[in-house]
């Protein structure tokens, strides 16, 4: 709140810095005799610009990084019993710090050490606040008054305002890029950690997955619990599932809509398939649970068959649903790639739509048709909320679509669901998975953006 | 545009130019065509002869390619297309409802005016038409329609150590003329042509000039042109259409030497088009 | 070239009978392979409907509750034994008393502990609530008798509304044979009514699934997308300006593109972690709130924005950008004044449909700890909440009837708001669009 407020004082600074910088430069006309460089708004822009960029700017770092500082600071202060203890003990102290500082409940009741802190704290606390404010503001009348003083009519206000405009967009762009970074570097940090306790060929190539053994310390990283295969089999196994289903009929819709449905049918089947796009996972997930998996297991009994409540089958279907909309719009974009004139010639020839579609439609837009499967698969991959809804935690090592299965993505959600440490081997491990589900995506989408810039090529 | 030309290209085939009068393979009476709203083709009254070769000419838009295409039905797969009028095949109406318009098109062959190889093998491409209407099963008579066809296109030198290339990679007038081999591959009766020379250059021209001067003792052709030239030179009989009509249709020597109508000698003469 | 053998075109190849036998096989395909596609259709908008009728028949009860009529008898005795009118003492008061004798004056002939405890049962904790809120609103109340419509329990209101049966062995039911006769003489005498469920509209969450709201979630939703769209929108469009009209082609620039379309594909939850990580770890912003849950839905969103952007300031014509450079704009000027305006409407769409995906978001705010039982309205974008989807996941994981009904009911408020956004997104697109 502190902080928004004090965003808004910026902004209304930047304001007064717009006006006192349009009048100025109109003032330093001389009555018109001298002519100026830019429009006026420009020199008020420009002064704007310099009151409000800088300390926005310094606002932004100092809340993003006053909050280590200060506790650092604090930790610095504890008693030297307390700052030898292990590093998640510590951590566990700086919370309860920080919770009894918010009002909050603490895990254990205050020592005086810690109320000492808590005292620290909240002082350190409100310093770095009035501090904050002071540079915000200093920062930005500062600017104000440096720009103003620029303000003269020869100076190009125009040329410097979209200088700075063009930083920015530059920095926007750079965002992207920051975001991918931030991404790697953060799993691969916490994966580091993971594997610095497990060891990655155990992960990789392990054939049991129970995490749960790691909770008490002294046995971390204790045989075989963390070997992650079971859970990449059930990956594997839901994402073909639903593979199965979802590509023969999105293919199938799609050449349908392109080439036979009359236009009363594709003018309302297309939306419907867009409504089945835009229902979001938590939706699907709770279909499944609640209609695919009690009908898959009922329909398997009555066939004789032991389904389990949570089975493979259910999942995958359900997210095989989800992914035909994907499917079919990507093949209906690549199957109206290609050129009409090879249909007409096979039309030409005498051949029959479904003869024209089998045998020269579809071949020729199979690489563009095979990176959307990629793309479709990758997504399949990734989806967490139908798995975790209509899978389960079971770790079964199996091939059969009948039995419960767990995912990558089901795991790193129940391990990162609620109060972690995050030194323990078991919260770690999901980073761990994540780097996989990372890496494994990201290679099947460049993969796939491969295919699809080399078809594009075959037809320019 | 003088008679010789006519005669060197009538005396070089085997067909005698005034006997007997060649039986009519398809005939046109009243044929209308529109495409929504607008006329595109005025009440046509034509007859094109077995094993000739009639040549469409007239300005762009004039109605021929469209024509041309009510003839295997390919305006089919335009939906606001609607075809009127009596056009028959053999005496048969084309858009009769009992009109099996795959069959139809596997007697009515087409070629079009942009070379259209399907992207896969030379091979391929030449078998796809006989593969889809059954006519041959084993790889052996495959390899002889391909090889028959690919010889007929006067393509089968050029390519016979590559069949297995794709049909994509060949020059332009190979690729025209791989169409023609593929179009020849279903054995249709008939042949249309939409311009497939005006993509190619001289040399590729001449090549597929020469081809089609060649098929016609088998096949009935009918091209469309906007080369009056390459009508001269190819065509026994030659149609004129202007603005959606057709002007007049008779003897190409006779069209280009002495029209009777005046639009037809503008045309001819490069008074517009 | 005349020397060939080619056949000369014998009719019967393509007329004869043996013709026609083919012909008839490969039409039998061709409907064969219609019939695929129809059928392939045909399934995914059935399974289309079939999760919107699960959704609408579990759910279209909800928005009505099973209410009974009871004569209350506000007793002063017992709800202000001191007299003194202090709305701070309503609220320690024993209003479960109040309720109770309500119900027994109606069934004056139930005695012993555990069929009282079973006609206690009929209500919701709810009711009282609902009683302390009359009097602290009308103190006057106090020592009168008023008919009341209370909130009856999850189990009675399943009963009442068909989702649990009657007709099943008694040890197999929630609601035992003395509840439905009780119920049944309500019923008749017309003291059961199912009412409109406002509370489902104004309260957050809560245990007992008949108290359930969506409005904590809506506002926690609404106070994320804000913050997304308050992030990804102008570093989204400013990131696209950049990358279309002023990035040279460079390795760089190269890499940045390549990138956006990457991060469009990265898995949801992958982002989860980023904030996990990055945000919570790193520098310590506070969990569960929306204000983080916002800057990971933002990052999610922003590569949508940027691609959909591009794609709106490219269709938009060079003629325009020639002639307001041809009269003498700067290359900032004729993109501020003249493409950007124009490619507003498609920026906008997208930016709309970027956030509607946005809204359906659930796996990354898991890990952020968007899920959280928040029992109050959020306040602000720094107070703990949760968020629509995620509050519909909660729901799903309970196992009691009364949660099925409400998680649909959930998901159903949660469709309405996305189809509103997508209506938005249409009309925009309609109402511009442009044919250069």
């Amino acid at each position: 709140m502190n902080t928004i407020f004090l965003l808004c004082v910026l902004l209304v600074l930047s304001a007064v810095g717009y006006r006192m910088g349009k009048a100025s430069a109109v003032g330093r006309q001389n009555g018109g005799t001298v002519r100026l460089h830019s429009l006026p708004s420009y020199y008020g822009y420009y002064v704007a610009l310099w009151c409000g960029l800088p300390a926005l700017l310094l606002v932004v770092l100092w809340t993003a990084s006053s909050d280590w500082i200060v506790k650092s600071l604090v930790v610095s202060a504890l008693p030297d019993e307390i700052r030898a203890l292990p590093a998640d003990k510590l951590s566990l102290v700086v919370t309860d710090i920080r919770n009894i500082a918010a009002g909050n409940i603490a895990s254990a009741a205050a020592t005086p050490a810690v109320q000492a802190a808590v005292d620290t704290y909240l002082n350190l606390a409100g310093m770095a606040r009035s501090a904050m404010w002071l540079v915000g503001l200093a920062a930005a009348m500062f600017g104000l008054l440096l720009a103003r003083s620029h303000v003269a009519p020869s100076m190009r206000a125009r040329n410097r305002v979209e200088g700075i405009i063009g930083a920015v967009l530059i920095v926007c762009s750079v965002i992207a890029v920051l975001t991918t970074v931030g991404i790697v570097l953060s799993l691969v940090f916490e994966a580091a950690r993971f594997f610095v306790a497990i060891p990655a060929a155990d992960f990789l190539f392990g054939l049991t997955w129970s995490p749960q053994t790691a909770i008490r310390a002294d046995q971390v990283g204790s045989s075989g619990a963390f070997g992650a295969v079971p859970l990449f089999t059930g990956t594997l196994l839901i994402a073909t599932i639903s593979m199965l289903v979802a590509v023969p009929v999105g293919l199938m819709s799609a050449v349908y809509m392109a080439d036979y449905a009359p236009a009363r049918v594709r003018s309302i089947a297309k939306p419907l398939l867009e409504i089945l796009a835009g229902i979001p996972t938590v939706v699907y997930g709770f279909f499944g649970a609640l209609t695919v998996a009690p009908f898959v297991r009922e329909a398997g009994a009555l066939a004789g068959l032991e389904v389990a409540s949570q089975s493979g089958l259910a999942a995958g279907l359900v997210m095989g649903i989800m992914i035909i909309p994907f499917v079919s719009s990507l093949s209906d974009d690549v199957i109206n790639a290609v050129p009409q004139s090879m249909r007409d010639a096979s039309y030409g020839l005498g051949a029959t739509r479904s003869e024209t579609i089998k045998k020269v439609v579809l071949p020729a837009a199979l690489p563009g048709i095979a990176a959307s499967v990629i793309l479709a698969f990758s997504r399949a991959l990734g989806e967490t909320m139908i798995v975790v809804m209509a899978a389960g935690l079971a770790a079964n090592l199996t091939a059969n679509p009948l039995n419960a299965v767990t995912t990558v993505t089901v795991h790193i959600a129940a391990l990162l669901v609620g109060d972690q440490e995050f030194d323990s081997p078991k919260t770690l491990s999901a980073f761990a998975l994540g780097l996989v589900l990372f890496a494994v995506t990201l290679a099947l989408n460049i993969l796939a953006m491969r295919i699809v810039r080399k078809y594009r090529e075959q037809y320019e | 545009m003088d008679a010789t030309v006519t005669t060197q290209n009538v005396s070089g085939a085997t067909v005698p130019v005034p006997m007997p009068m060649p039986a009519s393979k398809v005939a046109a009476r009243g044929v209308n065509v529109h495409y929504g709203a607008k006329h595109a083709l005025k009440s046509v009254d034509i007859d094109i002869r077995e094993n000739q070769v009639t040549a469409f000419i007239g300005p762009s838009g004039c109605g021929k390619s469209t024509f041309l295409r009510c003839i295997n039905r390919m305006n089919d797969t335009i939906a606001s297309c609607r075809v009127t009028g009596d056009l028959r095949l053999d005496g048969q109406d084309i858009y009769d409802r009992s009109v099996d318009v795959v069959q139809l098109r596997a007697r009515v062959g087409m070629v079009f005016q942009k070379a259209n190889p399907f992207p896969k093998s030379i091979f391929e491409n030449v078998a796809y038409g006989p593969k889809i209407h059954g006519l041959a099963t084993k790889r052996s008579e495959f390899e002889e329609i391909v090889e028959k066809s690919l010889r007929g296109a006067g393509l089968w030198e050029e390519v016979k150590d590559r069949l297995d290339d794709p049909g994509t990679g060949l020059s332009g007038g190979q690729q025209q003329r791989l169409c023609i081999a593929r179009a020849i591959a279903v054995s249709p009766e008939v042949i249309l042509m939409d311009e497939p020379c005006s993509a190619l250059d001289p040399i590729a021209t001449a090549h597929v000039e020469e081809l089609i001067d060649g098929l016609k003792s088998d096949y009935t052709i009918v091209i469309v042109t906007h080369n009056m030239q390459q009508a001269a030179r190819v065509s026994q009989r030659t149609a004129f259409f202007h603005l959606g009509t057709l002007v007049e249709e008779d003897d190409t020597a006779k069209i280009f030497t002495n029209p009777r109508d005046e639009r037809t000698q503008g045309y001819i003469t490069g008074r517009y088009g | 070239m005349t020397d060939m053998s080619v056949p000369a075109a014998p009719a019967s190849r393509h007329t004869g009978p043996e013709a026609r036998l083919r012909l008839e096989k490969r039409y039998a395909s061709e409907r064969r392979f219609e019939r695929y596609g129809m059928a392939a259709l045909s399934f995914a908008i059935a399974a289309l409907f079939l999760l919107l009728w699960t959704i609408l028949s579990n759910g279209a009860t909800a928005f009505f509750q099973t209410h009974i009529r009871l004569e209350v008898h506000f007793d002063p005795a017992t709800i202000d034994p001191d007299g003194k009118r202090d709305p701070a003492a309503f609220r320690q008061a024993n209003w479960a008393a109040v309720a109770r004798a309500a119900l027994q004056e109606k069934f004056p002939e139930v005695r012993g502990r555990l069929p009282l405890r079973q006609l206690d049962a009929l209500l919701s904790d709810g009711a009282q609530i609902e009683l302390l809120r009359m009097v602290s609103a009308d103190p006057g109340l106090l020592g009168q008798r008023r008919e009341v419509w209370l909130l009856t329990s999850s189990d009675v209101d399943m009963i009442q509304k068909g989702h649990s049966a009657r007709d099943v062995p008694e040890a197999s039911r929630r609601v035992n044979d003395a509840q439905l006769s009780w119920l049944d003489r309500l019923a008749a005498e017309g003291r059961l009514e199912k009412r409109f469920n406002t509370r489902f509209f104004t309260a957050a969450d809560s245990r007992q699934p008949e108290l359930v709201g969506v409005w904590g979630g809506v506002v926690g939703s609404f106070l994320t997308l804000g913050m997304t769209l308050l992030l990804a929108f102008p570093m989204g469009v400013a990131a696209a300006i950049y990358l279309e009209e002023y990035a040279p082609k460079n390795r760089f620039t190269d890499l940045i593109e390549v990138n956006i379309n990457n991060l469009a594909a990265v898995p949801s939850i992958v982002y989860g972690l980023l904030g996990l990580a990055v945000f919570l770890q790193f520098f310590g912003m506070p969990r569960s709130a929306p204000i983080v849950g916002g800057v990971v839905l933002a990052l999610m969103s922003l590569p949508i924005i940027i691609i959909a952007s591009r794609a709106a300031l490219r269709s938009v014509p060079p003629s325009i950008r020639e002639a307001a450079l041809g009269i003498g704009a700067s290359k900032m000027q004729a993109i501020f004044h003249h493409i950007l305006p124009l490619a507003m409407p498609g920026i906008m769409t997208g930016t709309i449909i970027a956030l509607a995906h946005a809204l359906g978001e659930t796996a990354p705010l898991l890990m952020i700890g968007m899920v959280a039982f928040v029992v109050d309205i959020p306040a602000g974008p720094l107070s703990p909440s949760t968020v629509l989807p995620v509050q519909i996941f909660m729901w799903a994981d309970n196992p009691e009837r009364g949660f099925v009904e409400k998680t649909s009911a959930a998901i159903m408020t949660l469709l309405v708001f996305l189809l509103l956004m997508n209506a938005a997104a249409i009309w925009l697109r309609k109402k511009f669009e442009r044919r250069w």
